[in-house]
């Protein structure tokens, strides 16, 4: 469960005196468990700072945040690394770690987890494979293609199965048909219990997998359908 | 906090081979390593002469009888100078207020070893032959002292049962029977001595703390740079979920191995130094200087606490290396969400 309450965010100013300026407003709105959404707006409405807060990266400077069933304003800061492993991101920039393999970046969440070497070769295998790059399992994120890394990216945030599962522009360099493989993995992850909130303007993906949407305009949510 | 975790040993998510790097580190660490080595040995070695000197002859004295052999003469000085509690064993013939029994006529050195002796406070007094004095003066006069028709005076080492004796009320009262005689008191150069040595020892103990604390530095900005070149890595990290405790671990990890490196190189390059320091040294805090030439006599000659602190350097390095980078890397996440 994911519910905001009059969330505001302010980004800290840096080596400017003054507060910098609100960047959302009095956001509330309440996901269950299991539910998939989109996340709509144009480009500088606030859907990647929504989104930011979501995944534990920053807190919010006004309001209620509660992620998982854990009030974020609340809990102490040593309590948050165990509820970021439950959440699963795929960042708008890929984020990989330059210097480690596909493997190895996607085998990441399961090694800060402490999970058995064994169990890590498996499921990293397996995943990579699904993910069609079965053949560039070595290939360091240097050496693959915008669409390929994007896909190391979807792998690594679903490797560790996520109760919640936040996408920023997750298809932007993936062509149609990589594209409805990646909805078909969404659909088929909040089919077995998890929240999946995607941010996206693209527009024809949006009209081929009809979904409940949040809508961010300046800040504001303006519509939650 | 994750438990057991049996994630791969080479596995470096950070990219910390590169970021803490083997070139500098271990370098800086081998010189403070080798300056601690020196200043430990500085530490041992001021220590044990300071013990040295002080054991036993803390109440200790000599007096030097210039012509023995020469008779003691006849009248003495003031007459209320010998002491009137001791015992007139050995009395000089010339002291009419005493009962004067044998007063063979004796010689100096005897009239004051009779005065000694009758002494209170005094242990023993013993005269030094005449080979222990050859032996005393060979440094001056080298092997051929024996042989040398100088007119040595006759020196008696004394032990004082009582340390807080006068000991100027004894000097007056020799020099007034026996003139010319000296009495020197090991106490006041032994305090002298002893001071010097607990004086190095402090300076070595604060060339230790000093070295300590630069190598804590040195890690830290090490470690400083290393997280600004791994701030996006580490922020990727820190999002997957890893705790401080696992970045941290993961530095302290790199640095406790580059500082151990350095440690044992700063240790292993300190070796023959001390050796040659421990040689030079010997004689003066009592030991021996080997008498076998060789790598092993040499090795053995090596106070054991020099022995000890240098397999305790590259464990003290990496001791520094693992505290400093964790506390470095907790400190620096605290900015994190
Ligand atoms: N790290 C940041 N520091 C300060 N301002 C930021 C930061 N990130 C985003 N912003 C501002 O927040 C607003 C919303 O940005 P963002 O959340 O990226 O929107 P979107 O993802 O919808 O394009 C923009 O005005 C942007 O300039
Ligand atoms: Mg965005």
């Amino acid at each position: 469960m994911v519910r905001f309450e009059g969330v505001g965010l302010r980004y800290r100013a840096i080596g400017r005196a003054g507060r910098s300026p609100e960047v959302l407003h009095d956001i509330s709105f309440t996901l269950p468990d299991g539910v998939f959404r989109w996340l709509l707006g144009p480009s500088g409405a606030g859907k990647t700072s929504l989104l930011r807060l979501m995944y534990l990266a920053v807190a919010p400077s006004r309001g209620h945040l509660t992620v998982l069933g854990t009030d974020v304003s609340a809990a102490p800061r040593r309590a948050l690394p165990r509820l970021r492993r439950r959440i699963g991101v795929v960042f708008q920039d890929f984020r990989l770690l330059p210097h480690l393999s596909a493997f190895d970046n996607v085998a990441l969440p399961l090694r800060i987890s402490g999970r058995p070497e064994g169990q890590v070769r498996a499921d990293v295998t397996e995943m990579l494979r699904w993910v069609g790059l079965a053949k560039r399992i070595e290939a360091y994120p240097s050496q693959l293609s915008g669409g390929e890394q994007q896909r190391v990216a979807i792998a690594r945030a679903v490797i560790a199965r996520p109760s919640l599962l936040v996408a920023d522009e997750p298809t932007g360099n993936l062509d149609d048909a990589q594209a409805e493989r990646l909805m078909q993995l969404l659909h088929e992850m909040s089919r077995l219990g998890t929240t999946v909130v995607v941010a996206t303007h693209n527009d024809r993906l949006v009209a081929r997998h009809p979904a409940p949407a949040l809508l961010l305009e300046h800040g504001r949510l303006t519509g939650h359908h | 906090m994750t438990s057991v975790s049996l994630r791969p040993s080479g596995f470096d998510e950070l990219g910390l081979r590169r970021a803490l790097s083997d070139r500098l580190l271990p370098f800086l660490v081998a010189a403070m390593a080798f300056l601690a080595a020196l200043a430990l040995a500085g530490w041992v070695g001021a220590a044990s002469l300071a013990r040295e000197w002080q054991a036993g002859s803390g109440s200790s004295l000599t007096v030097q009888v210039p012509r023995p052999g020469d008779p003691a003469q006849r009248d003495s000085g003031p007459k209320d100078a010998p002491p009137k509690d001791a015992p007139p064993r050995d009395a000089s013939e010339g002291d009419s207020d005493k009962a004067s029994g044998s007063a063979a006529g004796g010689t100096r050195i005897e009239r004051t070893l009779s005065l000694l002796a009758g002494t209170p406070g005094i242990d023993t007094a013993r005269r030094l032959s005449d080979a222990q004095l050859t032996d005393l003066l060979r440094p001056w006069l080298g092997a051929g002292a024996g042989r040398l028709d100088l007119p040595l005076p006759a020196v008696v080492a004394v032990r004082l049962s009582d340390p807080a004796t006068d000991l100027d009320a004894l000097a007056r009262r020799l020099s007034a029977e026996v003139p010319g005689v000296l009495v020197e008191s090991h106490g006041t150069w032994v305090g002298r001595l002893t001071a010097l040595a607990r004086s190095l020892q402090a300076c070595a103990g604060l060339a230790l703390l000093l070295v300590v604390g630069v190598a804590a530095a040195v890690v830290a900005v090490a470690t400083r740079s290393g997280l600004s070149a791994r701030r996006a890595a580490i922020e990727i990290v820190h999002g997957l979920g890893a705790t401080d405790g696992y970045i941290a671990g993961r530095f302290a990890a790199r640095a406790t191995l580059l500082a151990t490196i350095g440690g044992a190189a700063g240790a292993l390059l300190a070796l023959p130094v001390l050796v040659a320091l421990a040689g030079l040294a010997a004689p003066f805090a009592g030991g021996s200087v080997p008498a076998e030439q060789g790598v092993i006599a040499f090795l053995a000659a090596l106070p054991t606490p020099i022995w000890a602190s240098l397999v305790a350097l590259p464990a003290g390095a990496a001791a520094i290396g693992f505290v400093t980078a964790q506390g470095t890397v907790r400190r620096w996440l605290r900015r994190m969400p």
